[in-house]
């Protein structure tokens, strides 16, 4: 057989790999554009600043947005402390062992359960033996446990990048681990942890399985973390599986990406900025 | 070289009388081994004395880098190394149960091979060390942050862009910012392990002038893998090979004439 030019060859590798990545964009636009030409006719004012009227079929979704962004906020401030602190743990004061080695694996291994059986576990654990009930809280701490993988998993990436040589100019000067940590490794390793917690928000928004056991469904505005409140995905995934409020719907999907596009973009706009100020 | 000139044993008698001992550094009988069984150090003896300059040179591997480290205690951090013998500063072993390495490392500044300005503004680079010692006060930072940017020669190249980034500054300046930071804690020993091993001519011979002038106040070794450096700038000189020391005199003596065939070798450039 005779053998291709490889000029040819260059030609065809790169038509492919153009289409492969063109095929992966349209699939997102397609995505975006469609949710927000259905959506977008909904959204408006009233929409996102009334109640549910009808078991969420009209009316607005303002309580859904506070239970989202509550919930969201709850689960972040349960969930970064312990990860950071776990990956702070692991890179900085021991060394690597079986243990860190366990520790590690697991943490794998919680990243791999699917959401409807941490939010099972959710239930059974918070909701019924802890006696939390359907709430924010027994919400929450299933999703902080959904995200911890995650946030471990980027705290301990963005620790390690940070150079040797910066926390030995630290200890030389008479710093103590503490203080190399907070004042030197902690800062250069922001950009990362942050990429973290911002990936988890997105996850956090758009869960459902883990959530609708746990949060519940319920159509007020959550007034404090121990009552029940429904997410915007949640709405979501009940107006299209049990109404025929497709609009609705649409209107609520249109929010969740919207929100997740902001996030996206604020964390890009932070992330420039905390590097321009440290470079 | 005059090193051994008048001023010197004036201010080490002064010394002398003060303190009953001209020797800041003592290094006795001192080994290192590390976890996989290699000996980086072997019965090593010797002494710095106040206001001195120590040049320590030798091949790569042959111990220096880890005997600068064990004097400051950041080689303690290694998992599973075997230390023998002792090291005392003002006759006081470091390694005493009742040392704290964090003070230590106070008292015993170290600067490094690679200039090392952390990611911050050139005054916030050389506040480093004093915040951390808790020092707040807007007045006495602005004071030490100027007294060490003066005492490594660089206040005049930066006293007017201080808030810029000290990664921005070029190699030969920012290993003078990394001296200047080293020296706002007023350290009593200064530890420089190959600090112009990627300077150019013009910025070493910067830093050998700021050396020779931090001699009047502080206790320095010099870490060097260049000879002719340390013969411009030590007072003694001491010659690592293998984690052996194989010569350690007055750096006139070393320099003319070399008891050890192999000392001999390594200056004349025979080897190494």
């Amino acid at each position: 057989m005779k053998r291709l030019d490889p000029g040819v060859t260059q030609k065809i590798v790169r038509g492919i790999l153009v289409s492969f990545t063109a095929l992966t964009v349209s699939i997102l636009v397609f995505i975006i554009t469609y949710v927000l030409l259905k959506g977008l006719p909904v959204l408006g004012w009233e929409f996102l600043t009334k109640g549910a009227v009808d078991a969420g079929t009209s009316g607005g979704i303002f309580p859904f947005i506070v239970s989202t962004v509550f919930i969201t906020v709850v689960a972040l401030a349960i969930a970064t402390p312990l990860g950071v602190g776990t990956a702070i743990y692991l890179t900085e004061y021991t060394r690597e062992t079986i243990v860190t080695k366990v520790v590690r694996f697991a943490a794998e291994c919680l990243a791999g359960i699917p959401s409807i059986i941490l939010g099972l576990f959710g239930f059974i654990t918070f909701v019924l033996f802890l006696k939390l009930g359907w709430s924010i809280l027994s919400g929450a701490l299933t999703l902080a446990i959904m995200i911890l993988p995650t946030i471990i998993r980027t705290s301990e990436e963005a620790i390690i990048s940070v150079p040797q040589n910066q926390r030995d100019v630290s200890t030389s000067l008479g710093g103590t681990r503490w203080q190399t940590v907070t004042r030197v490794v902690l800062p250069s390793a922001l950009p990362g942890i942050v990429t973290g917690i911002m990936l988890s928000v997105g996850r956090c928004i758009g869960e459902t399985a883990a959530v609708i056991f746990t949060a519940g469904s319920a159509l007020p505005t959550p007034t404090s973390v121990f009552a029940s409140g429904r997410t915007l995905a949640v709405h979501f995934y009940i107006l299209a599986t049990e109404t025929d409020a497709f609009g609705m719907a649409y209107g609520t999907a249109a929010v969740l990406i919207i929100a997740i596009l902001t996030i996206n973009v604020m964390a890009y706009w932070m992330m420039h900025r905390i590097m321009r100020k440290f470079s | 070289m005059s090193e051994d000139g008048r001023v010197n044993s004036e201010a080490a008698a002064q010394e002398n009388a003060a303190t009953g001992s001209r020797n800041k550094i003592v290094v006795q009988d001192f080994g290192f081994t590390y976890q996989d069984g290699i000996v980086a150090l072997d019965n090593i003896n010797l002494s710095v004395a106040r206001n001195e300059i120590l040049g320590i040179m030798g091949p790569a591997r042959s111990g220096k880098s880890t005997l600068l480290r064990s004097i400051n205690r950041m080689a303690d951090a290694i998992p599973g190394v075997v230390r023998k013998g002792s090291i005392s500063l003002d006759g006081e072993d470091i390694y005493a149960d009742e040392v704290a390495p964090d003070d230590l490392r106070r008292r015993v500044g170290m600067v490094f091979d690679v200039p090392v300005p952390l990611p911050r503004s050139i005054y916030d680079n050389v506040a480093y060390g004093p915040r951390l010692q808790g020092i707040r006060d807007r007045k006495k930072l602005d004071e030490l942050v100027e007294f060490g940017l003066r005492s490594a020669i660089l206040w005049d190249e930066v006293k007017d862009r201080l808030d810029t980034s000290g990664l921005r500054l070029s190699g030969g300046q920012q290993q003078r910012l990394c001296i200047a930071r080293t020296l706002a804690l007023d350290p009593e020993v200064i530890l420089l392990d190959e600090p112009c091993s990627g300077l150019d001519p013009i910025s070493t011979l910067k830093i050998e002038e700021a050396l020779s002038e931090l001699k009047s106040k502080y206790t320095i070794i010099l870490v060097t893998n260049n000879t002719k450096q340390a013969a411009r700038v030590s007072d003694k000189t001491a010659y690592f090979l293998m984690g052996e020391l194989v010569e350690y005199g007055k750096t006139k003596q070393i320099f003319t004439v070399p008891r050890d065939r192999r000392t001999d070798d390594y200056i004349s450039g025979r080897f190494g």
